[in-house]
């Protein structure tokens, strides 16, 4: 069915299910439990771990395939976002002539980058889309403000043209009527789901995207791109230009970055600058290689394992902390209170840092390879065999540093 | 007009979205709402946006003391605080319009992608009516935008920009602090006076909107004194180190060297100029002079001993003797054994004002609660008789030109009060060039 | 003419800064073969080696006095620092005026052995590994030693004041024969820079001069044979490792006075210093030094007013525009060797 074999079939339905299902799964607590602090099955969270997940998605295409590491593709989510944005100021909020507008500007920057970037491998590559993605950031947050708004961030004022906008039109991003942060609310029980528009949109969208990637994965070119990873000399050597491969890459996973920032700016009508900063490109990087590199559900766990951190840990204060252990005796309350405090809220930088050092440490092939490595314990299967087809993808062979 | 509520239409869009055959369960609870996360039980949920982590964290960590400080005076907790002083007595101590208050908190990042994410997950997960708090123009603007569309009220923290209630300005977003404009407007007669009414400014300007308004303001006020500006120069955000910039400022001819810096720009330029001896140096017969014209207290720790005798303006500062400022800090320095910083004073009154106005409109709704703080005239928060201008949602009062101290006491003692400029000389019509082009829209109640 | 020379001086010294911090990245990376994210966090810790010791020397008992009130109106609390009191007025003041070159000698010691229990407790298990995941646990380590900072010493910058003597700049322009004022320079950037000077020249010296740098040297070039001929390899690249922790350490130190620190300064300089070492070639020494001065020099002259308004913006983006062309007109940086890190 649909080109794929029979285990890609079964982990394509997985996809699915989970992501349709994720308003449900990720609300796991009642209202008004203690622990419905770590629900996170709002919609301006889910659809955060669905755009990221794309943008972890392409990212992997580029460095989970051929090895080359980008430290700039924050440029291309910066781009998408500009893009919508601009669709939006110029024509209506529908957010369809933006998305293409933002892949296919996107495209193009990740043309111009890769083309010149390309010619380098290792760090020096590296560091070229840094300083594309570094001097972008730096440009559009001071002097292509006419065309960025600089610090306040882009977005659509009253006496923008907006041509295409009638008097029923909605007033926000909408796809052809379906109004982007319109919501359904369910309770059932002491659970309440919340159902938005957006984040379907985005999971459909992440879902063709998956499965995009999953056939990249399994053809001709996705094995051609796996030998580049593996040996570029040899590869040269049976007389074959790599560079038409890897550029072909480049630009997917621009692409995939620049729709990743569309959907982010057709969720939330504004694109700010920071999106290009190099942070944001680190964050893309960290998300890959903590999920595991190479596999292909690895940068979406990554993806959703960073945002989660983001939004929820931060918002865990003190007083938080005082109503879950208000039953314990008041001392021991404090004390629990104070060992915990550098942690949560303003320290939620420190438990990222410590996790990420953990997942390296102790997991070489990212969450993923402790998903496995849970799910052989579990069923008692040996480790070699491991989840299909991701054992020998995700470790990079370590090569010689200096020679 | 953005909708986040349960209607039929949305959920049957919802229902094709989803497609692929999830069955649409019918147990409906959620009752229709009049506006956005009306509160239904016995306590109302506020949203704090401060940054906690970035450069700004230290600030954010103020702010939200201040709000930590309000929500229990609101609740009738601690001694009261401004409720005392406030010309309103609606607030009794006994939360809002009956309910107690709670609060949660997000970290912004100084980020305005952040912000909004934050404050997203405040109205959306907690059901928060009212987001306060933030440290930056960027974040300020970003978020206001943000709750303009989903429909609750935006109490700013610490914007400064005129963008906020100018080209920026939003119906549900209200700003207590004062802008650029005002700056200007306070201290260039006090910087008149001081160093006489024929200097020439060199200004060393942040590459981005809020330094280039702050610059426009300054410059526009001091040239109208006589002052001629020499030179404008845009310093990179990232710039940690300005001694390229400040090096040829000597050479130029000008005897001021203006810093349209703030937080970690502003605290390095003002570390290198005086590291440079440019306040030693003799040009065109003149002392040399530097101004930094937005102070805040921890810019001030961070420079140390180089804002001696460097004017610039404040909003607030807990030195004032009026009998609200001296309630705030009495308390607040009770509880946290610190002067609170001026930013913690706009979001500490932000956070009442608000409480005050749902008394006054006795709902919740946003569009009562703007219609109650328009042109709502009040006394006893510290800075003498204020209007919350209808027009343009920002604040009229007095402002403060600030000097640092020559000769610090203790650690909080680093700048001391020149001179309270009048409101009156700090106004300004709605429609002022600077503030042009904006639009407060209709309110947004979410329904 | 004297627009140039002065942001000649300035280049040289924002290259001093970048030329030491890449320095040690260049080592670490020739040495172990470890890409070290966490080096600006080093450079960061330095510097809060400079604030603690500032912190640790103002210790003080509290005296009231009652003459005076405080911001809520009790007697006033007067700190009267212990080494004052030990030392009398005029010594004790000038140790204290004197801490941030104190703290030199307190930070070797610190730093060499921060650096040796990042070696041994960490990095040591990541040589085997692929950089990727280098630079994931290295950045990770970033993260908690700045937040561990945040969480001790708060996000604000923390004043840390030169001494006395070196307040106020020294007129260059005088000398060579300009005019009053145009060319100064502070006096703290004058040592700053000499100070750099110094410490690169005796990197450089004990890596060429003692047999301990023979060795390391010998290691860099083929890690395997002078394993084989009996030498210990490992023990010396961890103490290289602590030297290079000690020189961004020491970096840090002396910049204090230049910027206030702050926790996340380590961040602002990896990206830059990254740059650097890359421009000046992956694993070499000599290139790194080069790359530092030269890439300072030159955002010195794009922040100059004449080339400012001819290309607006062009020193928000020069660094990254001369790193790009170095890179597409010489592969490997200046002085790279080929083969290291394009795999």
């Amino acid at each position: 069915m649909l080109g794929l074999s029979k285990k890609d079939r079964n982990l394509l339905i997985l996809v699915i299910l989970l992501t349709l299902a994720t308003p449900i799964l990720l609300q796991p607590f009642p209202e008004g439990s203690a622990l419905a602090q770590f629900n996170a099955g709002y919609p301006d969270l889910m659809q955060r771990f669905a755009i990221y997940g794309i943008f972890a998605i392409g990212f992997n295409i580029l460095f989970g395939l051929t090895g080359y590491l980008s430290f700039g593709h924050a440029a291309f989510l910066g781009v998408g976002s500009y893009s919508v944005v601009w669709m939006y100021k110029l024509l209506s909020y529908n957010v369809l002539p933006g998305l293409i507008l933002a892949v296919i500007m996107s495209a193009l920057f990740a043309l111009l980058i890769g083309f010149i970037s390309l010619r380098r491998s290792g760090i020096y590559f590296s560091i070229l889309t840094l300083a594309f993605a570094q001097m972008s950031f730096n440009l559009a947050y001071s002097v292509l403000t006419p065309l960025t708004n600089g610090e306040t961030g882009l977005q659509v004022y009253t006496n923008d043209p907006q041509v295409l906008m009638s008097a029923g039109s909605p007033s926000s991003p909408h796809f052809f009527g379906i109004v982007m942060n319109e919501s359904a609310k369910i309770d059932v029980g002491g659970w309440q789901f919340t159902f938005s528009n957006g984040y379907y949109f985005c999971a459909i969208i992440a879902i063709l995207v998956f499965y995009l990637s999953l056939r990249i994965f399994r053809s001709p070119f996705g094995i051609m791109l796996r030998a580049i990873k593996t040996n570029q000399t040899r590869m040269s050597y049976t007389g074959l230009n790599s560079r038409p491969y890897t550029l072909a890459a480049f630009v997917i996973s621009g692409m995939y970055a620049g729709l990743a920032g569309g959907l982010l700016a057709s969720m939330d009508p504004l694109a700010g600058a920071e999106r290009m900063q190099w942070t944001a490109s680190g964050e893309v990087v960290l998300m890959t290689i903590l999920g595991g590199a190479g596999t292909l559900m690895g940068p979406v766990l990554g993806a959703g394992f960073i945002k989660y951190f983001e939004n929820i840990f931060s918002k865990i204060n003190d007083n938080i902390l005082h109503t879950w252990f208000s039953a314990l005796p008041d001392g021991l309350e404090d004390a629990i209170v104070f060992m915990l405090h550098p942690f949560i809220g303003k320290g939620w930088n420190l438990t990222l840092g410590l996790l990420f050092m953990m997942v390296v440490i102790f997991l070489p092939g990212g969450l993923i390879e402790g998903g496995t490595r849970i799910w052989n314990l579990v069923t008692g299967k040996n480790k070699k065999r491991g989840v299909p087809g991701k054992a020998k993808e995700h470790h990079p062979t370590p090569t010689p540093h200096v020679n | 007009m953005s909708k986040f509520q349960i209607n039929r239409r949305g959920l049957i869009k919802s229902g094709a979205a989803i497609g692929a055959g999830l069955a649409l369960p019918t147990i409906f609870t959620s009752s229709a709402r009049a506006y956005l996360n009306e509160p239904k039980g016995a306590t109302v949920t506020l949203g704090f946006n401060v940054p906690q982590t970035g450069p700004y964290a230290d600030e954010g960590l103020d702010e939200l003391r201040a709000q930590e400080l309000a929500v229990q005076h609101l609740n009738g907790e601690g001694d009261g605080g401004m409720l005392n002083t406030f010309s309103s007595k609606m607030l009794k101590g006994n939360g809002i319009l009956g309910k107690k208050v709670q609060f949660v908190s997000g970290d912004t990042q100084t980020k305005s992608d952040a912000a909004r994410a934050a404050a997203k997950s405040m109205i959306e997960k907690d059901g928060a009516v009212m987001i306060n708090g933030g440290s930056s123009s960027g974040v300020a603007v970003a978020v206001q935008g943000l709750c303009q569309e989903a429909g609750v009220i935006f109490m700013a923290g610490l914007t400064h920009s005129n963008d906020t209630t100018g080209k920026d300005k939003k119906r549900n977003g209200f700003r207590h602090f004062f802008n650029a404009y005002m700056s200007g407007e306070a201290l260039a007669p006090v910087l008149a006076k001081a160093y006489g009414a024929d200097r020439r400014a060199y200004h060393l300007t942040a590459d981005y909107t809020w330094g280039w308004t702050q610059q426009e303001s300054i410059a526009a006020a001091t040239e109208k004194l006589g002052w001629e500006t020499v030179n404008n120069v845009l310093t990179p955000l990232a710039a940690t180190d300005f001694s390229s910039y400040i090096a040829p400022v000597l050479n130029s001819g000008a005897d001021v060297l203006i810093l349209n810096h703030y937080g970690g720009n502003m605290v390095n330029s003002l570390t290198n100029a005086v590291q440079f001896g440019l306040r030693d140096k003799m040009v065109n017969g003149k002392q040399f002079e530097i101004i930094v014209p937005l102070y805040s207290e921890l810019m001030a720790a961070g420079a140390g001993a180089n804002v001696r005798g460097v004017y610039g303006s404040m909003n607030w500062n807990w030195q004032l003797q009026d009998e609200g400022s001296k309630a705030f800090v009495k308390s607040f320095g009770e509880k946290y054994g610190r002067p609170p910083s001026n930013s913690a004073h706009t979001c500490y009154v932000q956070t009442l004002l608000y409480a005050d106005a749902c008394e006054r409109a006795g709902t919740f709704d946003p569009c009562g609660v703007v219609a109650a703080l328009e042109g709502f005239e009040f006394d006893g928060m510290g800075n003498g008789p204020t209007l919350y201008r209808a027009d343009d949602h920002q604040c009229f009062k007095d402002v403060l030109v600030m000097k640092g101290t020559d000769n610090p006491t203790n650690e909080y003692d680093t700048l001391e009060i020149v001179e309270v400029t009048p409101r009156a000389q700090v106004e300004y019509a709605p429609d002022h060039p600077m503030f042009a082009g904006g639009d407060l829209g209709q309110c947004n109640s979410g329904a | 003419m004297d627009a140039i020379i002065l942001q000649v001086l300035n280049g040289l010294d924002k290259g001093s800064a970048y030329a030491m911090i890449a320095l040690g990245l260049t080592l670490i990376f020739g040495t172990l073969g470890v890409v070290n994210f966490a080096h600006g966090a080093l450079f960061m810790l330095g510097s809060f080696c400079a604030v603690t010791l500032q912190r640790i020397l103002s210790l003080s008992y509290t005296v009231e006095d009652p003459t005076q009130k405080d911001f809520l109106g009790n007697p006033l609390k007067v700190d009267m620092p212990y080494i004052v009191s030990w030392f009398g007025d005029a010594t004790g003041n000038a140790i204290l005026d004197w801490s941030v070159p104190l703290a030199i000698l307190f930070a070797i010691p610190v730093m060499l052995l921060i650096g040796y229990v990042m070696e041994r407790g960490l990095i040591k298990h990541f040589y085997k590994r692929p950089h990727a995941d280098q630079i994931l646990v290295t950045f990770g380590l970033a993260i908690v030693i700045q937040e561990i900072v945040k969480y001790f010493y708060g996000a604000n910058p923390i004043p840390t004041p030169a001494p006395d003597m070196f307040r106020g700049s020294v007129d260059f322009g005088v000398m060579i024969g300009f005019a009053q004022n145009e060319i100064i320079y502070p006096y703290w950037r004058l040592v700053y820079f000499l100070f750099s000077a110094v410490i690169i020249g005796s990197v450089f010296a004990f890596l060429r001069f003692t047999t301990f740098g023979m060795v390391v040297r010998a290691g860099m070039a083929d890690r395997e044979t002078v394993g084989l001929l009996g030498i210990n390899i490992d023990k010396r690249f961890t103490i290289m490792f602590g030297i290079a922790a000690a020189v961004a350490g020491l970096a840090g130190v002396m910049y204090a006075p230049i910027n206030s620190p702050n926790y996340h300064m380590g961040m602002d300089f990896l990206v830059l210093s990254f740059v650097v070492v890359v421009v000046g070639g992956m694993g070499s020494l000599p290139g790194a030094v080069l790359a530092g001065f030269l890439l300072g020099i030159l955002e010195s002259f794009a922040s100059m007013n004449e080339v400012k308004s001819v290309l607006p913006g062009i020193d928000q983006i020069i660094i990254y525009l001369v790193a790009i062309i170095i890179l597409l007109t010489r592969p490997r940086g200046l002085m790279g060797r080929k083969g290291v890190m394009e795999e």
